[in-house]
């Protein structure tokens, strides 16, 4: 009972905001993989390398401009764009040719492209671990709770309710987010209304892609960049869109807060098997609604 | 306008239309009549690329349409309204006829305050998602949807069918105001009476194969066809 008379209301506190700073990386990159997965149909297994290659893109941009804050907020801004270049590159080159394709077709395409693109990066890069700094103003702690708290999981949690603001926005409010969702329903009918499908695709497809970017430059200053970070997002990618929902936004937003919460309780509860935990919360929800949370859009 | 030329569809294996020959001179509406599983629809899907024929050519315009996709077709002024419905659902219905809007210049026909001013029960229910829209209300939706990409030629799939005789009637009276406006139709019917009472021309067709071609006042005298293929 020794570690439960330990454990005070800050320290829950505490995890709690380390869990839901930890969710905010997660929405950013789910909610690219949820879009991708509502109007697509694409279950796209490479959605991970492309947030890896938005964390070694942030690397070099911000070294290419002397690191501090003009390098990290360049790399914020651009690291994103450079995902979303290689992602259209990939859209109009392979995927353009395979959405009819059967799910398991697209599965083995995908997980081939995230081996090519895992050595791409090897190539690029290097194998040797990365890290850059926040500037200076997000590195150290503030005590909430009475407890420290890095300033800057403060900005990620202000950043996960910007990039669900702004897709719910451009989702409801802009003519070309409404376009894709009426082609997540039915495709046909908005190519017999005069819209090129294919275009809308590729749009929705390279802002999914951007999104994991965004994900890799956020968790750069976080965590070391290196090769393998790919495979380490992905699964908890995939298990994150299906709890919430297959294609909901707010089911990816739901299924990162259980997953980034439990995480954090885990370490805090019961440490050495802190990583079963959202596992276990997977299992807990997929018995009790096997298709998510939220509607799912499959 | 359209000229249809011995097509023959598909729908993977099974062999559907089998030589279908049609012509819609331009502002006319001509109908096209069936039973039911007569394949009224393939050719209306056919035309517009949904799947396209293996076989046959069609024009549109003069020009020959075979393999264009239908988002070229509904560019060139071909309008389809499919036979179930088919909007999208999770759209309001502002936001189904807003991303349909296709702008042609000075001489743009159709607005959403034109398509509203045309079916008022829409203008009223703007903001309601399509989905929770009744039978009648979607039809409407459906061809509102299509006269906003202002097309030249309606391609119209059994707008009444499972319709109350009510919003039936009111569909008529508004689907006869087309060649007013200059539109032509080709229009797939079950519905005898509507079809006999809108159209120039009718097609009867049966298992793939038109079998009678004719002018409506023909085809309203012919019993021996309207008993044969329409189990009049």
């Amino acid at each position: 009972m020794d570690f439960v008379q330990t454990i005070t209301l800050s320290a829950l506190c505490s995890h709690l905001l380390v869990g839901l700073s930890r969710a905010m990386i997660l929405f950013v990159v789910t909610s690219g993989m949820s879009f991708v997965l509502g109007v697509l149909r694409v279950p796209n297994v490479a959605h991970g390398s492309l947030y890896m290659i938005g964390a070694f893109a942030a690397f070099s941009i911000s070294n290419l401009f002397g690191g501090g804050s003009t390098g990290f907020w360049l790399a914020l801004i651009l690291s994103p764009f450079v995902v979303a270049l290689v992602s259209l590159i990939a859209e109009r080159s392979l995927f353009c040719h395979l959405y009819e394709r059967e799910h398991l077709m697209l599965l083995l395409f995908t997980f081939a492209l995230m081996l090519i693109l895992g050595d791409l990066v090897k190539m690029v890069w290097g194998a040797d671990y990365r890290s850059i700094m926040a500037p200076e103003y997000f590195r150290g702690s503030v005590t909430l709770f009475d407890a420290p708290f890095p300033r800057y999981n403060l900005f990620l949690l202000v950043m996960g309710p910007l990039v669900a603001v702004g897709l719910w926005l451009f989702s409801n409010k802009t003519k070309i987010g409404k376009i894709a969702r009426a082609a997540a329903v039915d495709r046909e009918m908005v190519g017999a209304i005069g819209i090129n499908v294919s275009w809308v695709f590729a749009f929705a497809f390279v802002l999914g892609c951007f999104l994991a970017g965004l994900g890799g430059a956020l968790v750069a200053p976080t965590v070391s960049i290196t090769i393998g970070m790919d495979h380490d997002i992905i699964i908890e990618a995939f298990l994150i869109v299906t709890i919430g929902g297959l294609g909901n936004m707010w089911g990816a937003m739901v299924g990162s807060l259980i997953f980034g919460i439990t995480q954090s309780f885990g370490i805090l509860f019961l440490p050495q098997f802190a990583i079963v935990f959202p596992y276990l919360a997977v299992v807990i929800i997929l018995i009790w609604r096997p298709t998510g949370i939220l509607k799912s859009v499959w | 306008m359209l000229e249809v030329e011995g097509i023959h569809t598909y729908y993977g294996l099974s062999h559907i239309l089998f030589g279908v020959s049609l012509n819609v001179p331009k502002g006319k509406i001509v109908c096209l009549l069936g039973r039911n599983g007569a394949a009224k629809s393939t050719p209306m899907r056919s035309i517009m690329g949904l799947p396209p024929p293996k076989q046959g050519t069609i024009r549109f315009k003069g020009k020959t349409i075979k393999g264009k996709k239908p988002y070229q077709l509904a560019r060139q002024g071909m309008g389809y309204v499919p036979d179930n419905r088919r909007v999208f659902a999770d759209l309001t219905v502002g936001d189904n006829l807003e991303i349909s809007e296709r702008k042609v210049g000075a001489a743009q026909t159709w607005t959403k305050e034109s398509v509203y001013d045309f079916f008022p029960a829409l203008g009223h229910i703007d903001s309601r998602k399509a989905g929770f829209l009744s039978g009648g209300e979607q039809q409407m939706l459906t061809i509102a949807r299509a006269l906003m990409t202002n097309p030249e030629f309606l391609l119209l799939d059994e707008p009444t069918e499972g319709l109350a005789p009510l919003i039936v009637e009111v569909l008529e009276k508004q689907i006869s105001k087309f060649r007013d406006k200059g539109l032509t139709v080709l229009l797939a019917e079950q519905n005898q009476k509507v079809a006999l009472g809108l159209s120039d021309e009718g097609y009867v067709i049966d298992n793939g194969v038109i079998r009678y071609h004719g002018t409506i006042e023909d085809l309203r005298e012919n019993e021996e066809v309207r008993k044969k293929y329409l189990l009049v």
